[in-house]
């Protein structure tokens, strides 16, 4: 049967190894799933969030592979979390997929206005104009007294296709829904970076004036991975605020961006994993140093993002890119 | 008429200490290429050390017009302590790197030094209000303000003339700028660029804890002072443009009186108008208000 095949289909061997990738993603996403169904409940919140975070920080990666690092991802962070919540207090939105599409869908639509501006700055400018936004989100957030102003608001518990699950079983929903999604973005950035598009990311941060002397438009590239990282940002802001059923303007404030670019940094951007093990190891630092020593949770934090820009710059999925090579 | 004049003397005293607190950014901006966060750090270590020490010294029943000579001591104390082992310690092996790779060191730095002062000072707030009280006040029609707010603008015009004179009018000062336009050709013709690095790092920390410390006898002084004090000196500096003087003088007042105007007519605002500024100004600006275009290279 063999011989029989056709002789040669050259382009095959030399694609790149695409498929591997999509089977890892799902692989390991399915591996986490059935891990952490099996975990204690904190485990699975924890996870949540993580996973959560780890979506806002994959919207950063395509920007940083641009070599543009955005300190306001917080912005749409917290534009999901409100939109989300909001339409939970004030039109009785109930359904999870609902609530997780109007965040993510609020978050686009303002980075389509927002990123004409932003796509024409670069190095730290990008970062000081996208943290300027998020701060004004911020300021208009405490001192909104309908909203709660510091305090924030509850978000009701959420249903899935109108079904409201039991007490044991919300963090379960919300795990799988997570972890779909999750998985979902990670294979659609997987693409969306090979793509003629996605290619000319990490050609704009070579050398954007060449790139564009091939006749191509460094803003457009930036446009759009501007958009794309908004769009995640509202995501994960919308499962965050359904996951905690709590929501607050210290979610738009300038740490929580530091937050993810730390994240960011941590893993590095060489994989659209990568993201996730950021946000994974960032919560297990938090929450366990913050366990340890409440008083010296940072330093620690701090401590590692020193050591790995310094000695591993690429991050710390870069050693698995080590350990491939030798 | 009440209101008018007091939107505008809030607004020169708000003024004048954004601007104290945001000169030492642009000017390590200006010379070394790094924004700086940890210049919250110093901020805050500032405040904290003023605070403690003061208090402590008063209670031994020091003379209280020194407490004003104590600040100032606690601020240069901090200053050269911790800023030439950040410099000399870390930043200095970082300048090969992007400048958005070095404002993240500097933010580990920050994470740092925030639990640094928690394990120091612990999480209890500090007061010190003795210099606040102890100069008199003035009176303007039926509005009474303490004298302490003169001091303030006193320093801030202080530093900022003082950087003015000293960086167009000595020996040091064209140094200093010949570093600035090209530390490569500098380092080439005998200028002991490094050293300048480490004195401008060390003086703009100075400005930094000096701003806190001043602050401190103000208000109570808390952990989270840094983080709030950072973002604030960003938006400052952006607006006047990074690394320029007149930039920095600028922003601040722009900042002050438009904080100034928003909190005696609409107080929801306050936060949001700053930062609502801020991006206007990079709208039109890119670059801030007062900075040189650049040509892009291949």
């Amino acid at each position: 049967m063999s011989a029989q095949k056709e002789p040669s289909r050259p382009d095959e061997s030399s694609l790149p190894r695409a498929d591997s990738s999509v089977t890892t993603v799902l692989t390991i996403a399915g591996a986490v799933l059935l891990l952490s169904l099996a975990a204690p409940q904190w485990a699975k919140f924890l996870l949540t969030i993580a996973l959560a975070k780890g979506l806002v920080v994959l919207g950063l990666l395509p920007q940083m592979r641009t070599g543009l690092v955005s300190f306001g991802q917080a912005l749409y962070y917290c534009l999901g979390a409100y939109a989300a919540g909001l339409a939970a207090k004030w039109f009785a939105v109930s359904d999870l997929i609902l609530m997780i599409f109007i965040g993510g869908s609020l978050a686009a639509v303002l980075a389509l206005v927002v990123g004409v501006l932003l796509s024409r700055y670069r190095s730290i400018f990008y970062g000081l104009l996208s943290l300027a936004l998020s701060m004004i989100l911020y300021g208009l957030l405490v001192k909104t007294e309908a909203l709660g102003s510091t305090d924030g608001f509850n978000v009701a518990p959420f249903t899935l296709f109108g079904y409201r699950p039991e007490q044991d079983s919300v963090r379960n929903v919300m795990l799988v829904v997570v972890t779909t999604i999750a998985t979902v973005s990670a294979l659609v950035i997987h693409r969306h970076l090979r793509t003629p598009l996605g290619r000319m990311t990490t050609a704009i941060r070579d050398n954007e004036i060449r790139l564009e002397y091939m006749g191509a438009s460094a803003r457009r590239v930036i446009y759009v991975n501007y958009v794309i990282g908004a769009v995640l940002a509202g995501i994960g802001g919308a499962i965050v605020a359904a996951a905690v059923g709590h929501i607050d303007p210290e979610m738009a404030y300038w740490t929580m961006s530091g937050e993810f670019v730390f994240m960011a940094i941590l893993a590095g951007t060489a994989s659209v994993l990568a993201p996730f093990l950021g946000a994974a190891i960032f919560s297990a630092i938090h929450s366990f140093a913050f366990d340890v020593s409440p008083n010296t949770w940072q330093m620690i934090l701090g401590a590692s993002l020193l050591l790995v820009i310094v000695f591993l710059p690429d991050g710390l999925w870069s050693l698995f890119r080590r350990a491939e090579r030798s | 008429m009440d209101q008018l004049v007091a939107i505008c003397i809030d607004g020169v005293i708000y003024s004048s200490w954004l601007f104290t607190s945001a000169i030492g950014l642009t000017l390590i901006y200006g010379v070394m290429k790094i924004l700086n966060i940890t210049h919250g750090s110093f901020y805050a270590l500032g405040a904290y050390t003023a605070a403690s020490v003061t208090g402590t010294l008063l209670a031994r029943g020091m003379e209280p017009l020194l407490s004003y000579l104590v600040l100032l001591g606690s601020a240069a104390a901090v200053a050269l302590i911790v800023a030439p082992f950040l410099e000399r310690g870390l930043l200095r092996f970082m300048y090969v790197k992007d400048e958005v790779v070095i404002m993240l060191i500097t933010y580990a730095c920050f994470l740092m030094l925030e639990d640094a002062i928690k394990l120091i000072w612990g999480v209890d707030p500090y007061f010190v209000a003795e210099p606040y009280g102890l100069l008199d006040s003035f009176e303007i029609g039926s509005l009474t303000y303490p004298n302490y707010n003169l001091l303030l603008i006193g320093i801030a015009a202080m530093s900022g003339l003082g950087l003015v004179y000293v960086l167009n009018r000595t020996r040091v000062g064209r140094l200093l700028l010949a570093v600035i336009h090209d530390p490569e050709i500098s380092r080439a013709m005998g200028v002991n660029v490094d050293r300048f690095y480490l004195v401008t790092f060390s003086f703009g920390a100075f400005l930094a804890a000096m701003a806190g410390a001043f602050t401190a006898p103000t208000l109570s002084v808390v952990p989270a002072m840094g983080v709030d004090i950072i973002v604030l000196s960003f938006a400052v500096v952006v607006i006047g443009g990074l690394g320029s003087l007149q930039g920095a003088a600028v922003g601040a007042v722009i900042v002050g009186l438009v904080r100034s105007v928003s909190i005696h007519l609409a107080p929801e605002l306050e936060l949001f108008v700053i930062y609502f500024v801020m991006a206007l100004v990079l709208a039109v600006r890119p670059r801030g208000l007062f900075s040189i275009a650049e040509a892009r290279k291949i």
